[in-house]
């Protein structure tokens, strides 16, 4: 932000202790950090320290690795999922487009494509599939809950057409090749951590960047908290959305193949359900489904928690029906303490009244 | 208009009544435009395949798409006063497993089966709505914890165990594939419920602040509305026809594990939105809803009567809830259009 631009005068209606401090066009990054990723550093910590204590292997690079193989494809698609919902959308189509694209790769395969043709045309679908969303949302104007429903259907549907009830490669098909389901199971040469986490983790990095420290970055909460006001300060609302879409079909098509890799196979169910699971982690990470608000550290810190936990319990032998009540615990609670000072205003209201 | 205004001319009120009118034949036609929808595809699946006209077909027909019609109308409650309720097919699940498991170990009379389904789902319906309400949570992300919460208690309350046709009693099943004239009794509790709610949405003043609260919230809280016991009272209402759909989903199949519902939550919104439930909330009727469900249901199985092969299902369906999404806005904003022009024409008289 310009210095030339004079800071707006205090605010009367707002609390002295909440006005923004004079000569400083926005409060302090660590504001902003403070309130809820702490909060999920707390409990990244606690999920670790109760993780190391449980479990002897907890603390070996095997469990890194594992964690990265069971939660990183996911983790992935919770980027862009960010980013979408703080513009006040939402994508629950990724598990379909993740399942479409693995299918494409399946199916190519079968018919006898050399993989890197099968890997681009999967890329190019992933693309696609979120360019068709991009369109119905942000070109038509039709509300994305709705929209990516029914993409959600559609898009597992060609996935059935595709590869029906086979799973590929079956019975006489050429299997992968191995240096693709090597790359699913093995960890990248010299660190220990698996394929998908690393590219988590570079994607992680551009996404930080650009939503952070980009115009094009701050315009996604301007586009979530005021989409009117967002287009009459000159943004192009529609377009910034319709790329959002495209950008997560394409990280579908990643996740997509990353399973396909991991799986060394593909049916046309792959990664059902998971929708929930990606939407669970970005609000968990305190992104807000009204959209506006949202880091993506926080996302990060979500998926590390549910990626410890997860686990944890694994090797606690905690059969997995219970993590899910953890995971699903954790993201009530992590939704009811914020709004607890509403809690406290009722019970003093209930008590002047009686 | 106000009585202290002079009588209007006959242009306005000629005016004017048109498009009312027109309104409320739009609020009918969307109903209608569904069933009629559903003649269509049933009339053209059963050219190809006459069978498909059979009595047989019809009742798996009404068959298959009670329990998704059940969950729609209780969904179509939530979602008209701007909430979701994505916990349906979880609270389904364990409502199903709990009677289940009750008729295994206990012997419970058969009645108290459907009692005890729909307290416990209406129970875990006031858990989201009061959470919903009271700590003013997003309904969707309440609605999402709970349905892993929920699913998770379930599994870990099956574990492993499976409820097989031998331990559930005769009579419940009866419920489940008994006939009454012609007509299967799942689709006969189905109508009636959605006949009850359905009329109650039209005319009772507490359902109709449902709608007050889905348009404009504010305008509702400024009319005197008490909002967090009407959205409160929906929540309930639409974890109850869950725990109802549990019993239901049982005498259906007679048997239930860890699996029941899984996934159902949205091909019920899927269902209300093909009916013509706005997602934003405002407008939608139950009866659409429960025709929406029984659309879905009609191609999904006329897709199967036409072809041999059942992969083209979900591709197809997925398509027509495309069209219905992209038609339904086509319409509103024509009606958007008739609302203003009108409005223009009665300034400029």
């Amino acid at each position: 932000m310009s210095s030339e631009i004079a800071p707006p005068p205090a605010d009367p209606t707002i609390a002295p202790q909440f006005r923004p401090e004079p000569g400083r066009a926005r409060p302090p990054l660590w504001h902003a950090v403070a309130r809820w990723e702490a909060g999920l550093v707390v409990v990244l910590i606690a999920a670790l320290v109760f993780g190391s204590s449980e479990s002897a292997t907890f603390t070996t690079k095997t469990t890194l690795f594992y964690a990265g193989i069971n939660t990183g494809y996911i983790a992935l698609m919770a980027l862009p999922m960010t980013l979408i919902i703080i513009t006040a959308e939402i994508d629950l189509s990724v598990a379909s487009t993740l399942g479409l694209t693995g299918s494409l790769v399946g199916d190519l395969w079968h018919h006898g494509w050399p993989i890197w043709g099968a890997l681009a045309a999967a890329l190019v679908v992933g693309i696609a599939a979120g360019a068709l969303n991009g369109v119905l949302i942000a070109r038509a104007g039709l509300p994305s809950i709705a929209v990516t429903i029914g993409t959600l259907t559609l898009y597992r549907g060609i996935s059935e057409i595709l590869l029906g009830s086979q799973t590929i490669p079956g019975i006489g098909d050429r299997s992968f090749p191995a240096w693709l389901t090597k790359a699913g199971v093995v960890p990248v040469p010299g660190l220990d951590i698996s394929y998908s986490t690393l590219i988590f983790i570079a994607l992680t990095i551009a996404c930080g960047i650009v939503l952070h420290a980009t115009p094009l970055g701050r315009s996604l909460y301007a586009i979530g908290l005021q989409p009117e006001a967002a287009r009459f300060a000159g943004l192009r609302v529609a377009r910034v959305k319709f790329w959002l879409y495209v950008f997560s079909g394409l990280i579908c098509a990643l996740a997509g193949i990353l399973l396909t890799a991991q799986n060394s196979s593909v049916s046309y169910n792959a990664g059902y359900g998971l929708e929930l699971n990606v939407v669970a982690i970005a609000l968990l990470g305190g992104v807000s489904i009204f959209g506006g608000r949202g880091t993506i550290i926080g996302v990060v810190l979500a998926a590390a928690i549910v990626a410890a936990l997860q686990m944890a319990l694994t090797q606690m032998t905690v059969d997995p029906n219970v993590q899910e009540i953890v995971i699903g615990g954790l993201l009530l609670v992590s939704v009811i303490i914020p709004n607890l000072s509403r809690l406290r205003v009722l019970v003093r209201r209930f008590r002047t009244t009686s | 208009m106000t009585a202290r205004a002079p009588a209007p001319p006959p242009a306005v009120a000629a005016g004017q009544a048109p498009w009312q009118s027109s309104l409320g034949r739009f609020a009918r036609a969307r109903e209608t435009g569904t069933l009629a929808l559903v003649l269509v595809v049933f009339l053209a699946v059963t050219l190809d395949n006459k069978h498909f006209a059979g009595s047989g077909s019809i009742q798996q027909l009404l068959t298959g798409a009670s329990l998704i019609a059940l969950l729609s109308v209780g969904q179509a409650m939530v979602m008209v006063t701007r909430n979701i309720d994505l916990s349906v097919g979880s609270v389904l699940g364990l409502c199903a497993f709990v009677d289940g498991n009750l008729f295994r170990t206990e012997h419970i009379p058969v009645w108290s089966g459907f009692l005890i389904a729909i307290a416990l789902g209406a129970a875990i319906g006031a858990i989201n709505g009061l959470i919903t309400v009271v700590v003013r949570v997003p309904s969707l992300v309440v609605t999402l914890a709970m349905l892993y919460i929920i699913r998770g208690l379930d599994s870990k309350l099956v574990n492993g165990v499976i409820v097989v046709p031998s331990q559930v009693p005769h009579a419940f099943v009866d419920v489940g594939y008994k006939t009454l004239l012609g007509i299967p009794y799942l689709a006969i509790i189905v109508a009636l419920v959605v006949i009850i709610v359905g009329y109650a949405m039209r005319t009772f003043r507490p359902a109709r602040d449902l709608y007050a609260i889905g348009s404009n919230p504010e305008a509702a809280l400024l009319a005197g509305i008490p909002q967090g016991r009407r959205v409160f009272t929906a929540f309930v209402t639409s974890g109850a026809l869950a725990g109802l759909g549990g019993a239901l989903f049982l005498a259906l199949f007679a048997q239930v594990d860890n699996s029941a519902g899984v996934g159902y939550e949205l091909n019920v919104v899927a269902a209300a939105v093909v009916g013509g439930v706005a997602i934003f909330g405002g407008s939608g009727t139950v009866v659409g809803a429960a025709l929406g469900a029984l659309l879905l249901n009609t191609i999904q199985q006329g897709l199967v009567a036409v072809r041999s092969s059942s992969f083209w299902d979900e591709a197809i369906a997925g398509a027509l809830l495309l069209l219905a999404i992209a038609f339904d806005r086509w319409l509103s904003l024509r009606v958007a259009r008739g609302l203003k022009s009108a409005e223009g024409a009665h300034r400029e008289l």
